[in-house]
């Protein structure tokens, strides 16, 4: 059974919504029917559902975690649920889809490789719908499934069906999504989530779990582009390994090689490496996302925050950095002259804000220019400039070498989150068609 | 063409790896909690791959309550000798002792919660600004919103709404003097994951965790194993079985489950097909509903 059954590695996808659309119960629904949930969670949600007067067990009650959300009925913060099927194993982001938690759902969207977007039959495409793909898109997720929820409430209509989906092509059709899957379902009966149901035999397509469990996201690893940040130097104290100078880090792009003629940067120097152990074990290949140590034949001066690569395709480096940035911070907003803490990769830096281009109505998708800071929620491009060049690509290229935070200096609190953008085409990233 | 794909377990032992560095890296003076239970020994596994063929750049430490089970004390010894890694032992009884905390009283009375005092007391003494843990998400709810990097005030007590947001894999481990943070290198790991990769690693475990023959007595519910620290009372019948246990916390609080499965395959097949909850078996979970936020505000592990 082992075998065949992580055939297809690990999934993580994100869900957004709030509580009416059904969100919840979809989630206790895959749960559920993956036999995700156990006895005695069955049990204390019995309990729950019986004290808040439910005639039935409320399977969305699973996904309720602190106290806080328990008692107002909403989702605060990011919650990571995990499942797992003999094909595959998989782990939830569940953000609430309010816009007062973009930054929730930028949080989950940064590690998920599919989108799972919600929607009311009834209501069709909605605001928020809209607002999770394009920050999905934002942030680098290519594959979606629109879920058209609560069919049983517009008695299976094919028709609905089609309008709910049409309303979203014409949408999709400005942001860059490859992969668009659209499955009719009723989270509150099962039907077309984990089996297939009975009542909407004019549906040809497959159910979400099937979906889920076979939608190939290996492409999303970039396997060209040889990059290895250095997290820290291991230089064993013991007489054995006097001589052993290992420069740790997990791989971020293309594919290492013991023999491979390789730079370091920022000092340029070139040179071969050695070898590449994994806690003892040598390795033929170094590739993403594995966390390795690397020897190299000549002692050349490397730390943490420098980067390995290939003498024939470097990393960018700079301090000129333009960025999409999110901003996460209720208490401060992104102006033009803040002295930021900037952390990308293994390296710390200072960033002083240079410019706040325009900010993206996460609605509309506007851009509205002339803007003279950035708040909570708020999503725009803006131009950074460091005290020290990052080694970076363009996000849309490498998420781990594309991907940057920045930090307040006082309170120590994350401020936002920034993806950088391609200079060769201007935009990249949240660049809008 | 090179088969570059990788098994959920590559990931999450890449992704592990990776934390644990970055604790090491982003901090002054790390420390890895230690409790003898499958999760810290998978977390010490982890770390000493992390930094081979060096030995571990900070010690383990075990908050020892006095009512562990010899078997987890003596396997801790010997995993700190084998891996070389400095251990030190923080003890409740000395707590109570110090009067820094006060035994509870009455017929369920445990030293779970005095715990956090003892913890916070040797984090300070030994200025740690950084414990690492072998907590999952998927143990328990209050869990599932804890972040890599857990930020803890000068109290030590956590504020689940007013978290950090973590985005790709830049942890942000700055702060105040006499803050520090928790870091789970495990997070994403499931109960399943973790005996998955015992098995692929050949780590060795406590024996009590494989099935064999106890006796036991069943105390609210609970299995519990007959030992100095679980006494049977007058009207508890003991009975001979074979039983393991999924988690490992004190004896008088951590229940055992009816099994016959003694060996690593055997017991991935039985945790596949598991109904109940690992920590269902937690007398200290069963307090209230929102038992686990509770102890976590106040700086439980």
């Amino acid at each position: 059974m082992e075998a065949a059954a992580h055939d297809m590695g690990l999934l993580r996808f994100t869900t957004a919504g709030s509580v009416d659309d059904g969100k919840s119960t979809l989630i206790g629904r895959l749960l559920y029917d993956c036999k995700a949930v156990f006895e005695d969670q069955l049990s204390a949600l019995e309990r729950a559902s019986m004290l808040k007067g439910r005639d039935a067990v409320d399977l969305s009650l699973l996904t309720d975690g602190l106290r806080a959300e328990r008692e107002q009925g909403i989702t605060i913060d990011v919650a990571y649920r995990y499942f797992a099927t003999p094909r595959r194993k998989f782990i939830i982001a569940d953000t609430p889809g309010h816009i007062q938690y973009t930054r929730n759902m930028v949080t989950g969207a940064s590690t998920a490789h599919m989108a799972l977007l919600l929607v009311d039959a009834r209501q069709g495409v909605q605001e928020q719908t809209r607002r999770h793909a394009f920050l999905s898109a934002l942030l680098g997720i290519r594959s979606f499934v629109l879920c058209v929820n609560k069919m049983d409430l517009v008695d299976w209509s094919a028709q609905r069906f089609d309008e709910v989906c049409a309303q979203f092509r014409a949408f999709a059709s400005r942001l860059d999504i490859s992969n668009v899957s659209f499955v009719p379902l009723s989270a509150l009966h099962g039907d077309n989530v984990a089996s297939r149901s009975t009542k909407m035999p004019w549906y040809e397509g497959s159910t979400l779990l099937y979906i889920l469990e076979n939608t190939y996201v290996g492409g999303e690893r970039n396997m060209i582009d040889a990059r290895l940040p250095v997290q820290t130097v291991i230089r064993p104290q013991e007489e054995s390994w006097h001589d052993f100078r290992g420069y740790a880090g997990q791989v971020a792009g293309g594919v290492f090689r013991p023999g491979d003629e390789v730079v370091a940067l920022p000092g340029g120097l070139k040179t071969r490496i050695v070898d590449i152990h994994c806690g003892g074990r040598k390795l033929d290949s170094a590739h993403p996302p594995l966390s390795v140590v690397m020897t190299l034949a000549d002692d050349i001066d490397i730390s943490r925050g420098d980067m390995i690569a290939k003498p024939g395709n470097q990393p960018e480096t700079g301090k000129d950095i333009d960025t999409m940035l999110c901003v996460f911070s209720a208490e401060r907003s992104i102006r033009p002259g803040d002295k930021l803490n900037l952390r990308h990769c293994g390296s710390e830096t200072q960033a002083v804000v240079r410019e706040l281009r325009y900010r993206v109505d996460v609605n509309t998708l506007h851009k509205q220019e002339g803007i003279d800071e950035l708040g909570l929620n708020e999503i725009g491009r803006v131009v950074l400039r460091t005290a020290k060049p990052l080694l970076h690509d363009p996000y849309s290229r490498n998420k781990t070498t594309g991907s940057l935070i920045l930090v307040d200096p006082f309170d120590n609190a994350t401020l936002a989150g920034g993806m950088i953008l391609d200079r060769n085409k201007g935009g990249g990233a949240g660049e809008l068609t | 063409m090179p088969d570059y794909s990788v098994s959920h377990l590559d990931l999450l032992e890449a992704e592990a790896m990776f934390v644990i560095r970055e604790c090491v890296a982003q901090f002054r003076n790390p420390v890895l909690l230690f409790s003898g239970g499958k999760d810290s020994i998978v977390l010490a596994h982890l770390a000493s791959k992390a930094f081979w063929p060096g030995r571990l750049p900070f010690p383990l430490m075990h908050v020892d309550t006095g009512h562990n089970f010899r078997e987890t004390l003596h396997y801790r010894d010997a995993l700190a000798a084998r891996i070389g890694a400095k251990l030190i032992v923080a003890s409740v009884q000395e707590s109570i002792d110090k009067g820094r905390v006060r035994e509870e009283t009455g017929a369920n009375a445990s030293r779970n919660r005095l715990q956090t005092t003892t913890l916070l007391d040797a984090l300070s003494q030994w200025a740690f600004d950084a414990a690492m843990g072998g907590a999952r998400r998927d143990e328990e709810k209050a869990r599932a919103k804890e972040r890599f990097f857990s930020h803890r005030d000068e109290f030590g007590q956590w504020d689940p709404k007013n978290q950090r947001p973590e985005l790709w894999n830049l942890f942000n481990g700055r702060m105040n003097p006499g803050e520090h943070f928790r870091v789970f290198p495990l997070s994403n790991w499931t109960e399943l994951d973790i005996w998955q990769y015992i098995r692929r690693e050949g780590i060795e475990l406590p024996s009590l965790y494989y099935a064999h023959e106890r006796d036991v007595i069943e105390r609210n519910g609970t299995l519990l194993a007959v030992c100095e620290h679980v006494i049977p009372r007058g009207n508890e019948p003991v009975t001979r079985r074979s039983i393991r246990f999924r988690t490992m916390g004190d004896a008088p609080i951590t229940g055992a489950v009816e099994s016959r499965a003694a060996t690593v395959d055997e017991i991935i097949a039985e945790t596949a097909a598991a109904r109940v909850t690992e920590r269902g078996g937690r007398a200290d979970d069963r307090r209230s509903d929102t038992a686990m936020e509770d102890r976590k505000k106040e700086g439980y592990f």
